[in-house]
C-alpha cells in the first residue's frame, strides 16, 4: 500500500487524530470555542510557534509541535552539541557532534515531517529584538538558565501596546516556560499584562549553592570545598594552562588537573569522595537529566497551547512534577506581584539614608528576593548629563566607576526622589527605580 | 574497549548521576517486551533506547496506517508504510542508541497467548499499550504466574492510564526527597559518647568554642540539660524552647557581655528540632520484619529478605532496638578536623553495624545451604546505610482488579463522592471497553457515530456499574465527551504517558526509586493526575 501524498503534503488519516479535538464540540471546551475545520487549517497554514532551546525540552517540543500539526516553527540556540546530550536530546547522532544544536534539530524534523519547516536560530535570544519576537503567536521555552527565562519574560512585557491605561489583548504573546532537573519538571503558562511573570514568582526557584569563600579557603570539610578550593583560588593563581586561559568545563585537561589538585587538598584534610565525575558536576554546575522527565513536561507544554488558543479553558497556570516515589502532579494558579519589578509598571523604590554607600544599594539590587539582580548597572542623570555610577561589566568602565562603591549617596551628588536607571542581563529593558532618602 | 565505556560514560553522564553504575548496569542487562507500537509504545521505548536498555522486543501485527505515519515521533517516512508496525518501529528506535539490541515479532499477541504463551516468560518487563481488554487479561494472567512486571498503559482522546501489575517489587534505594538524619543524640551510642565527652566546651579557646559542631553542641547541652530533668529529653514545645535558650546562653560573649556571633551555635538553635527526633524505626520497616517473608527464610528468599530478616536479628541483638547507623551526617560549621573526626565516629560505628548484620547473614545463608558470597559485602553495607528507606510495593492482579467479588468497591465509590474525580475517567475507561467488547469497535471513532455512541456508551456505563453494585454518579458530560474522544491518541498524551512509564519502566528494572501502586490517571484537559490501588 503506498501513500497519496495529496498537494498540500498530507495523506489520508495524517491528522485525524488532532481532528477529533478541533472539529467536534465537547462539554469541556471553552465556552467561545467553535468546532471548524479552518482551525485545523490555522495550525497548519498560519500559526507561527517560536521555540526557545533546543535541548533535552526543546527537542521534545519541536517533535510535539510538529506531530500537532504546527508547521511554521522557529528555534533558537546558541549552544553545540555534546556527547552528554545524547541521552536524551535525540534529535541528534554521534556524528553531529560539535555542531549548532538548532540547526541539527530543525533539519532532523524538516527531513522526516513532510510539510514542517522549522527556521534554525544559532543564536543568544539577546541578539533579536522587537521585530523579530513580535511576528509569534506563541512562543515556548526550554531553558536551562533563569537569567535567560527573564530577559525572556522582560522582552515579551516590553512587546504590551496600552491604549489610555488598558492592555490591548493582541499585543499579548503568551509565553509557556518549561523546566527540568532529575526526576522534576515544571512548565507554566504566562500572558504577559495578565497573568503571573517569572518575576512575580522569583521566590520559586531555589537559591544556587554557593559554599562560603572562609570555608573553601581554610576549613573545607566536603569534597565539594576542595573542589571549588581548586576552581575558585587555585586555578586564578596557577594559571595552568597559560596567561588569561579561563576554565573550561568542558575541556577534560582543564577537568582533570582540577580534579588532581582536590584530591591533593582533599588529602590534606583526611577527606573522602573527590571522583572525576564530582569535579566535573561541581565545575559545571552539571543538573543530572534523563530523557523521561523531558518527555512528561513537554507533553504538558502544547496541550496547553491547544487549551490556550483553541480547545479547552486554560485553568490553573503552573503545574509541577515530580516521579521519585509514584507520580505526582500539582496544578495551582501563581498570582500577580502587585509591586512585580518586570510586569507591575509599580515603580520600584530604593529606601536609604542620604550617607549610605552606593556599595550597599549594589548588594540590594542583587541580594534582594525579588530582584534577584545578576550585575546591575546602575545610571543617573546628574546635572542634565546621564552618569554611569557603576558598571560592572565592561573592565575599564569597572575599574573607572569602582571607587564610588565607597562613597555616599549624598557625596555622588544624588538628590531625594531621584530616579536611578538600573541595566542587567535579567531584563531586556532598563529598570527604573525612585531613590527615597530615609533618615 | 577503555574507549567505548569512557564514551558511554561520557552519554549517560546525566542519568549516571542519578541512578548510579549500578543502575545503568541493571538497565543493560534487562530485555522489555512492548506490545502494540502504537504511538505512546513508541514513545516508551524510545524513552528506554536513548538511556541504554539492553533489549527490546516488540511484538505487534499490524501494518503502518496513514494514522501512524502522522503520528509517531519517529516520523516514519512514506517509503516504511509498505512494512509492519512492528519492523518499522525497532528500525527507527535502533538508529537513537546502537548499543541497544531492537528485535521485533510480526505477529498478534493474541495468536502468540494461544501457540506460545512461554515466549514473555524471557522478559525482564513486558509493557503493553492500547491493547483490548481481553487480550490484556490474558496476557496479565500469563505474566502473574510467571512473575513477570507487566505494565499496561493506554491513552484515550485526553486521558492517559498506567496500570502496574507486580507481585512482589523490593526497593533499597528508594532516595527520598526529604530523609531524616540519623544522628542518634537520643541515643548515643557508645563511640559517640566518648567522642562527645572528649570536648570540654567551657574551656575552649575562642576559635575552637566556634568552630565545633552544632552536633556536638547540643549532645553536650542534652547532657547538661537529662542530668537537671530527671534524664528525660525535651519533649515539648516549652522544654524544646528552653532547651534553645540554654543553647543561646552557652555563646560566649566579649568583655562587654554582648555575644559574639558563633555561627555554629546558631545552627544548634535551629537545629533543636531534628536533633530531637527519635530514632525510632518507621513502621513501613517494621512491616517488613512482620513480614511472612521475614520470618520465614528458605533456599529460595531472595536476598532481599534474607538481608531483612539479618537487620531484623540485629535490631534484636546488638542494635538495641534500633537500626544499623546510617552513617553519613550532613555539612555543619565546623573546622574540618572537628568535621572529619564527628563524621569518622558515624562512619565507623556504620561500618561496625553492617558487619555485624553481615554475620547475621552469613548464618542464615548457611542454615539453608547457600555459600555467604551469595549477598556482596557491598550489597549488605548499602542495604543497611538504607536502612530507615526499604519499600517493598505489591500490585496486585489484574483479574482481582476486574472480579466482581474482588474489586476495590470503597475505593472507587469514595472517590465518586467528588463526580469529576480522575476516578470517572477510569469508569469511562472501563465503559469503553465494554462497548468494544459488545460492538467490536470504540465509540465515536467516525464523525457520524458520535450522535449514536453516546447512547450506546451510556448503556455501557449503567451496565457496568451495575455489575460491580456501584451506586456512583457518571455525568453525561464524560460519556459525551469519551464519544469525542472517537479512541484518538494524541501525540502530546502520548508523549506524557511516554515519559511517565518509561520512568515507571527504570524503577522496576534498577530498584531503584518507588514506582507507583497501582493505577495511575493522568487527565490531559485540566492537567491533574491521580494514583489509584485498585
Amino acid at each position: 500500500m503506498a501513500l497519496d501524498v495529496g498537494s498540500s503534503g498530507d495523506w489520508d488519516g495524517r491528522w485525524r487524530h488532532v481532528q477529533k479535538f478541533l472539529e467536534r464540540s465537547g462539554p469541556f471546551t471553552h465556552p467561545d470555542f467553535e468546532p471548524s475545520e479552518e482551525t485545523l487549517q490555522f495550525l497548519l497554514e498560519t500559526c507561527k510557534i517560536l521555540v526557545i532551546g533546543a535541548g533535552g525540552l526543546g527537542c521534545e517540543l519541536l517533535k510535539n509541535l510538529a506531530l500537532s500539526g504546527f508547521r511554521h516553527i522557529h528555534v533558537v540556540d546558541m549552544d553545540t552539541i555534546d556527547v552528554s546530550n545524547l541521552n536524551r536530546q535525540f534529535l541528534f547522532r554521534s556524528k553531529d557532534v560539535g555542531h549548532p544544536k538548532a540547526e541539527v534539530a530543525a533539519d532532523f524534523i524538516n527531513s522526516r515531517v513532510p510539510g514542517c519547516h522549522v527556521v534554525p536560530h544559532f543564536k543568544k535570544i539577546q541578539e533579536f529584538d522587537e521585530s523579530f519576537y513580535r511576528q509569534f503567536h506563541i512562543i515556548v521555552c526550554g531553558l536551562d538558565s533563569i537569567i535567560a527565562r527573564r530577559w525572556m519574560n522582560g522582552m515579551l512585557l516590553s512587546l504590551l501596546v496600552y491604549d489610555d491605561g488598558v492592555l490591548d489583548p493582541s499585543s499579548i504573546i503568551p509565553l509557556i516556560d518549561g523546566g527540568t532537573e532529575g526526576f522534576k519538571g515544571n512548565a507554566r503558562v504566562i500572558l504577559p499584562g495578565m497573568t503571573a511573570c517569572i518575576d512575580c514568582t522569583l521566590e520559586l526557584y531555589p537559591p544556587q549553592i554557593n559554599f562560603p569563600m572562609c570555608t573553601i579557603a581554610s576549613m573545607p570539610r566536603l569534597p565539594e570545598h576542595c573542589i571549588e578550593y581548586a576552581r575558585i583560588l587555585q586555578w586564578p593563581k596557577e594559571k595552568p594552562f597559560g596567561d588569561g586561559v579561563a576554565l573550561d568545563g568542558d575541556n577534560p585537561e582543564h577537568i582533570h588537573w582540577v580534579f588532581q589538585k582536590s584530591l591533593e587538598r582533599a588529602a590534606e584534610f583526611n577527606i573522602i569522595g573527590v571522583t572525576y565525575r564530582l569535579t566535573q558536576g561541581v565545575v559545571k554546575r552539571i543538573i543530572p537529566a534523563v530523557a523521561s522527565t523531558n518527555a512528561v513536561i513537554a507533553g504538558t507544554v502544547p496541550s496547553r497551547e491547544n487549551t490556550a488558543l483553541f480547545a479547552y479553558v486554560p485553568l490553573n497556570n503552573y503545574l509541577v512534577f515530580n516521579d521519585v516515589d509514584g507520580l505526582y502532579t500539582y496544578t495551582f494558579e501563581a498570582e500577580r506581584k502587585e509591586n512585580c519589578s518586570a510586569c507591575s509598571q509599580v515603580p520600584q523604590k530604593l529606601q536609604f539614608p542620604p550617607s549610605a554607600k552606593l556599595q550597599e544599594v549594589l548588594e540590594y539590587l542583587t541580594e534582594n528576593a525579588s530582584l534577584q539582580m545578576k550585575s546591575p548597572a546602575i545610571t543617573a542623570t546628574l546635572e542634565g548629563k546621564n552618569k554611569t555610577l557603576y558598571l560592572q561589566t565592561v573592565a575599564s568602565i569597572e575599574e573607572k566607576t569602582r571607587p564610588n562603591l565607597c562613597k555616599t549617596l549624598k557625596e555622588l551628588g544624588l538628590a531625594d526622589g531621584q530616579e536611578l536607571a538600573v541595566a542587567d542581563v535579567t531584563t531586556p529593558q532598563t529598570v527604573l527605580f525612585k531613590l527615597n532618602f530615609t533618615s | 574497549m577503555a574507549d567505548h565505556k569512557t564514551n558511554k560514560d561520557q552519554r549517560y553522564d546525566r542519568q549516571l548521576r542519578l541512578w548510579g553504575d549500578h543502575g545503568q548496569e541493571a538497565l543493560e542487562n534487562a530485555h522489555v517486551c512492548l506490545v502494540n507500537a502504537a504511538a505512546s509504545g513508541t514513545e516508551i521505548l524510545k524513552n528506554l533506547v536513548l538511556p541504554g536498555i539492553g533489549a527490546f522486543t516488540i511484538v505487534d501485527g499490524h501494518r503502518v496506517s496513514g494514522e501512524d505515519v502522522g503520528n509517531k515521533y519517529l516520523k516514519l517516512s512514506c517509503r516504511t508504510v509498505l512494512l509492519n508496525r512492528a519492523q518499522a518501529t525497532t528500525e527507527l528506535l535502533q538508529e537513537l542508541n546502537t548499543d541497544v539490541s531492537g528485535n521485533f515479532v510480526e505477529e498478534n499477541p493474541d495468536r502468540l497467548l494461544d501457540n506460545d504463551p512461554e515466549f514473555f516468560h524471557r522478559f525482564s518487563l513486558v509493557i503493553a499499550v492500547q491493547l483490548e481488554e481481553s487480550t490484556c487479561l490474558r496476557l496479565g494472567s500469563v505474566l502473574w504466574n510467571a512473575a513477570v512486571p507487566f505494565l499496561v498503559c493506554r491513552t484515550y482522546g485526553l486521558v492517559g492510564y498506567m496500570r502496574l501489575v507486580v507481585r512482589e517489587h523490593t526497593v533499597v534505594e528508594s532516595h527520598p526527597d526529604n530523609a531524616l538524619e540519623d544522628l542518634r543524640l537520643d541515643q548515643p551510642f557508645p563511640e559517640l559518647t566518648n567522642h562527645i565527652t572528649s570536648y570540654d566546651l567551657d574551656n575552649m579557646e575562642k576559635k575552637d568554642h566556634s568552630h565545633t559542631p552544632w552536633v556536638i553542641i547540643v549532645a553536650k547541652y542534652l547532657q547538661k540539660w537529662c542530668r537537671e530533668h530527671d534524664f528525660q529529653l525535651p519533649r515539648n514545645y516549652k522544654e524544646k524552647e528552653a532547651f534553645r535558650q540554654l543553647l543561646r546562653e552557652g555563646i560566649r560573649k566579649n568583655e562587654n557581655g554582648t555575644p559574639e556571633e558563633e555561627e555554629n551555635f546558631d545552627e544548634a538553635i535551629k537545629n533543636v528540632n531534628t536533633a530531637l527526633n527519635p530514632s525510632k524505626i518507621p513502621t513501613a520497616v517494621e512491616d517488613l520484619f512482620n513480614a511472612e517473608q521475614c520470618e520465614n527464610i528458605t533456599s529460595q528468599s531472595p536476598a532481599f529478605w534474607v538481608m531483612v530478616r539479618a537487620v531484623r536479628d540485629f535490631v534484636q541483638a546488638e542494635g538495641r532496638g534500633s537500626l544499623p547507623v546510617r552513617g553519613t551526617i550532613p555539612d555543619m560549621i565546623a573546622d574540618s578536623d572537628k568535621f572529619i573526626s564527628l563524621q569518622n565516629v558515624y562512619r565507623e560505628r556504620a561500618l561496625q553495624d553492617a558487619a555485624a548484620v553481615s554475620r547475621h547473614v552469613e548464618s542464615h545463608l548457611q542454615a539453608v545451604g547457600k555459600l555467604p558470597e551469595c549477598i556482596s559485602e557491598q550489597d549488605i553495607r548499602l542495604f543497611c546505610k538504607n536502612a530507615a528507606f526499604l519499600r517493598v510495593v505489591h500490585c496486585r492482579a489484574l483479574v482481582e482488579e476486574y472480579g466482581v467479588d474482588t474489586v476495590h468497591k470503597d475505593e472507587i465509590t469514595s472517590c465518586m463522592d467528588n463526580p469529576d474525580s480522575e476516578m470517572v475517567l477510569y469508569l469511562m475507561l472501563r465503559s469503553v471497553d465494554c462497548f468494544y467488547q459488545q460492538h467490536s469497535r470504540y465509540p465515536g471513532v467516525y464523525n457520524y457515530q458520535v450522535e449514536d455512541d453516546i447512547v450506546r456508551l451510556k448503556l455501557c456505563v449503567h451496565s457496568l456499574l451495575q455489575e460491580y453494585g456501584l451506586t456512583v454518579n457518571v455525568k453525561d458530560d464524560y460519556v459525551h465527551e469519551f464519544c469525542r474522544y472517537g479512541a484518538a491518541e494524541p501525540h502530546t498524551v502520548a508523549a506524557f504517558m511516554g515519559g511517565a512509564a518509561a520512568q515507571e519502566a527504570i524503577k522496576l528494572i534498577t530498584h531503584q526509586f518507588v514506582p507507583f501502586n497501582n493505577t495511575f490517571i493522568y487527565n490531559a484537559m485540566a492537567q491533574t493526575s491521580a494514583t489509584f490501588q485498585l
